[in-house]
């Protein structure tokens, strides 16, 4: 081929690819675009702090977004202590070429791959059946079901599970951008392992953490067919007063409005408000990850 | 006036056929070397000689080092550092060390000095005020920083930052002072005021320091080591290693035919 | 005897500590509590593989009946749920998923056929721009653009699957009928395209590390022998992160077989066995979903949807292991140590 050519495929090869590039971006903004022209007019101040009425078809979403508040804020206190030390022990405290070190891996790559419907699957089958129904024999009156069924909690633990990986991985990413150098002046100054994480490489790895939290409570926020069977409902009268009720969930108030209205134009304005809600909740969130990320690339950059 | 004879001194720390393996691989090999107490000793040698691996398993720094072993002795105070009174926490409170690039801690000035104490155990904001001035003032650093001790360390310049790292090991008080090529970074005149330090500390510390400056060798040590591919060539007070070595390859390399 | 020169006579910290070793009680204490730390971290980090193993058993735990009890071998078994059945008297043998009816028909393979014409397309579309996109972010973009190329699918990534089922549903059901004139308006193709949107950000995401793992020298070398830029992309660096983009797909691939809710809202959920894409399907997870709040608990539909669960456990944790095998090579080369 001559240099003509071969100048002209690599162009159009660049064209190309950069047209699929293109074609993502567009794919998002249509998106956007979408939800911002039908949903935005409708969500106001009432919106969000009301409760729904008239079966679903005027009303806000204030008992979905504190059901969803109250949920992930749970699963987020289930999910960060165990991951981060998860983290911690991988990268700190496992021998190098430990087993248990490699098949702790394994098993947070297959999780992060697991359908999130099998998830669901396992919130009914472990908490559900195995553990609320054990608690129901310890502690319930024979015959009544406080334990054993789907509610805030189980919901909350099994997307806890879910996002194990989110904050495993981010975890780790923070505590090998800290320089080893810190390591090793703390302990040639007498510290021992524990206080060196504490007060040294933990809190330069904070922003990292917290990357990592804000993206799991993104997911958490998000997902809805781990709840299906674990605690959501559609109609809820009341807030739910504690970690055994049922709550209603952004994710799932859009699924159910979007498959099961009674009427489909009179539901419009109210489905496309309550996306509206949870893509400018999500979209914050991933926003704020980014954005601490970012900042903390550039400051390790900068800094030595 | 007559220099004292380093070897007169009691050794505060010496190894005995010390062996350093990393893996396989030995990189310190049968060194005996006494380090008298309140002198310096300097470790000189070409890259790679095993002058760094020596100092690290004073301190132990080696354990860190995933296939690391020491075989031989290693005593402080006539005892084996790897004896039960002692772990390598505890050690390293008595042996601290300062590392060829300063790494202070992304705290503020004060903070960086108070670390050794905190995490010994020491508490309350007046008796850790005392010590870190005590410790700046150790340093030379006292003058520069005594307004801004809640800024960050990380606004001192290169000398500055080292001598940082200088007070904050001198703030636990420990006995000896392990040096990894502590100038090496740095510009003429910061080095000149870390030799000047090492002057005074001479008084109170043991120190170790390893160099590949043989002026700074020569200028700042009481005792010469001079280590060649992981052993122990020879060793004598610095005057005589310099002038008059008794073996030959320690007079090529203090005369510069290779290295 | 030569006098040492300048023994201050004052108590050193030197003199002091070294007589008084710090009390041995002490010392061990402080031994013990870091002993408990490094355990305590450990079991906690045990939680990642008792999750996995939990999680077999249990979804396995309430699929079991299905081999043990007789009330539920009689309704189906693993025979029944493979081979086409003849379910009436002189019909002819179909597969069938009718799950509420006098006869309950319990066959997968409407499910599988249905998840792998969603899987089929969504893959056609994903792959191709997944990879594009990331060859034009890793070889071609200017840095700034490849900035914020990142963020933006990263920002895709985000968007809640329910959402994007939303949008399927509504918008790009109508729009995709329009143009291909299908005659189920929720079909295989507008669940898979819908599917595609999710999959693209995670073929990207490991697809551009691989690439620009590749290490420069390599990029170097060829330009300099005279290749172009697109030469040395599709000709160098593209096969030297092969191993890396083949598990993009593969996790790709295992990211859309698993996904429920788009495929819930979007394909139409009818479990028919047909070749066309034009048609509406019922996938595996879907089906979980769509079935199980009304099912009897501890029935044999009950067992069949847990089992659906163990098969799909099992799918991704094989393609899972696929995908670490192409990882691991893919740093073995990078290394140098593979040929």
């Amino acid at each position: 081929m001559s240099v003509a050519t071969r100048k002209a495929a690599g162009a159009g090869l660049s064209a190309i690819t950069g047209a699929a590039a293109l074609v993502v971006v567009l794919m998002l903004a249509i998106i956007l675009v979408d939800v911002v022209r039908g949903g935005a007019a409708r969500v106001s101040w009432e919106f969000l702090s009301a409760a729904p009425e008239e079966g679903m078809m005027a009303g806000g979403i204030f008992p979905a977004i504190y059901g969803t508040f109250v949920m992930t804020l749970m699963m987020t206190v289930a999910v960060l202590p165990v991951g981060v030390l998860t983290a911690v022990y991988l990268h700190e405290y496992a021998p190098p070429a430990s087993r248990m070190a490699a098949a702790v891996r394994v098993a947070v790559a297959n999780l992060a791959g697991v359908p999130s419907i099998v998830f669901g699957l396992f919130g009914l089958g472990f908490f559900i059946q195995f553990v609320g129904a054990g608690l129901d024999g310890a502690f319930s009156e024979p015959g009544t079901i406080t334990y054993g069924k789907p509610a805030l909690i189980w919901a909350a633990l099994t997307l806890a599970i879910l996002t194990l990986p989110v904050v495993i991985v981010a975890t780790e990413e923070a505590l090998r951008a800290v320089p080893r150098e810190h390591r090793d002046a703390s302990l040639a100054l007498g510290a021992t392992r524990s206080q060196t994480l504490g007060r040294v490489i933990l809190p330069q790895a904070l922003p990292g953490i917290l990357t990592g939290a804000i993206l799991a409570v993104a997911r958490g926020a998000g997902e809805v067919a781990p709840i299906l069977f674990t605690g959501v409902a559609y109609f809820l009268p009341d807030l739910p007063d504690g970690p055994w009720s049922q709550f209603m969930h952004l994710g799932y108030h859009v699924y159910v409005l979007a498959t099961q209205s009674p009427d489909v134009e009179a539901t419009r304005p109210l489905l496309y408000a309550t996306v509206f809600v949870l893509l400018a909740l999500t979209f914050a969130l991933n926003l704020v990850a980014i954005a601490i990320r970012t900042r903390t690339r550039q400051k390790a950059a900068a800094g030595h | 006036m007559t220099t004292p004879v380093p070897q007169a001194f009691p050794a505060k720390m010496e190894t005995r056929k010390l062996e350093v393996r990393y893996g396989a691989k030995p990189a310190v090999r049968d060194v005996s070397l006494r380090l008298p107490e309140r002198q310096v000793t300097a470790l000189i040698g070409p890259s790679g000689c095993g002058k760094s691996t020596f100092l690290r398993a004073l301190n132990r720094m080696n354990d860190l080092i995933p296939g690391a072993s020491a075989g031989g002795e290693i005593l402080l105070d006539d005892r084996s550092i790897y004896a039960s009174h002692l772990d390598a926490v505890e050690l390293r409170r008595r042996v601290g060390m300062v590392f060829q690039k300063s790494n202070p801690f992304p705290k503020s000035i004060f903070e960086n000095v108070a670390y050794g104490l905190r995490v010994g155990g020491m508490k309350g904001r007046a008796a850790l005020a005392e010590r870190v001035e005590r410790s700046l003032r150790g340093a030379a650093l006292w003058d520069e920083v005594r307004d801004r001790l809640d800024e960050s360390a990380m606004g001192l310049s290169g000398g500055q930052q080292q001598r940082l790292c200088i007070a904050r090991a001198l703030a636990v008080e420990p006995e000896v002072v392990l040096m990894d090529e502590p100038a090496s970074a740095l510009d003429p005149i910061a080095t000149a005021k870390i030799e000047d330090l090492i002057h005074e500390l001479k008084a109170r510390y043991t120190i170790v320091i390893v160099t590949h400056n043989m002026q700074q060798a020569a200028r700042v040590s009481d005792q010469t080591a001079f280590f060649y591919m992981g052993e122990l060539v020879e060793v004598g007070p610095t005057e005589r290693i310099f002038t008059n070595p008794s073996q030959q390859r320690t007079e090529d390399y203090v005369t510069g035919k290779f290295g | 005897m030569i006098e040492p020169a300048s023994v201050p006579p004052d108590t050193t910290a030197a003199a002091a500590a070294g007589e008084g070793d710090r009390p041995l009680l002490a010392i061990r204490r402080r031994q013990l509590r870091e002993t408990a730390i490094e355990v305590a971290v450990t079991a906690v980090a045990l939680t990642g593989i008792a999750a996995v193993v939990l999680i077999f058993v249990f979804v396995g735990r309430e699929a079991l009946p299905l081999f043990t009890s007789e009330e539920a071998r009689q309704e189906t078994d693993l025979a029944r749920m493979f081979l086409a059945q003849t379910w009436r008297e002189g019909r002819a043998a179909t597969f069938t998923w009718q799950p509420v009816s006098d006869v309950p028909k319990y066959s997968m393979i409407p499910l599988f056929v249905g998840t792998l014409k969603v899987t089929f397309v969504a893959m056609a579309v994903a792959a191709p721009v997944g990879i594009a996109a990331a060859v034009f972010a890793s070889e071609f973009a200017p840095r700034r653009l490849r900035e914020v190329l990142k963020p933006t699918i990263e920002l895709l990534a985000g968007i809640p699957s329910v959402v994007i089922g939303f949008f399927a549903l509504l918008v790009m059901a109508t729009f995709l009928q329009d143009t291909f004139g299908f005659s189920f308006r929720l079909n295989a193709v507008v669940a898979g395209v819908a599917l595609a949107l999710t999959v693209v950000p995670v073929i990207f995401t490991v697809s551009e590390d691989a690439l620009t793992a590749v290490p420069r020298a390599y990029r170097e070398a060829s330009l300099a022998l005279g290749a172009t830029r697109w030469e040395t992309a599709f000709r160098v660096v593209l096969p030297a992160a092969a191993p890396g983009v083949l598990a993009a797909v593969v996790l790709g691939f295992g990211r859309s077989i698993g996904e429920t809710m788009i495929v819930l809202m979007a394909s139409g959920n009818a479990a028919i066995t047909s070749l066309s894409l034009g048609d509406s399907v019922r996938t595996l997870p879907a089906t979980i979903a769509a079935e199980m709040g009304e099912v009897v608990f501890g029935g044999a539909h009950y067992s069949v949807l847990f089992f659906i669960g163990v098969e799909l456990f099992l799918f991704t944790f094989v393609l899972n292991t696929l995908a670490t095998t192409f990882v691991r090579r893919l740093v073995r080369r990078m290394s140098g140590t593979a040929a």
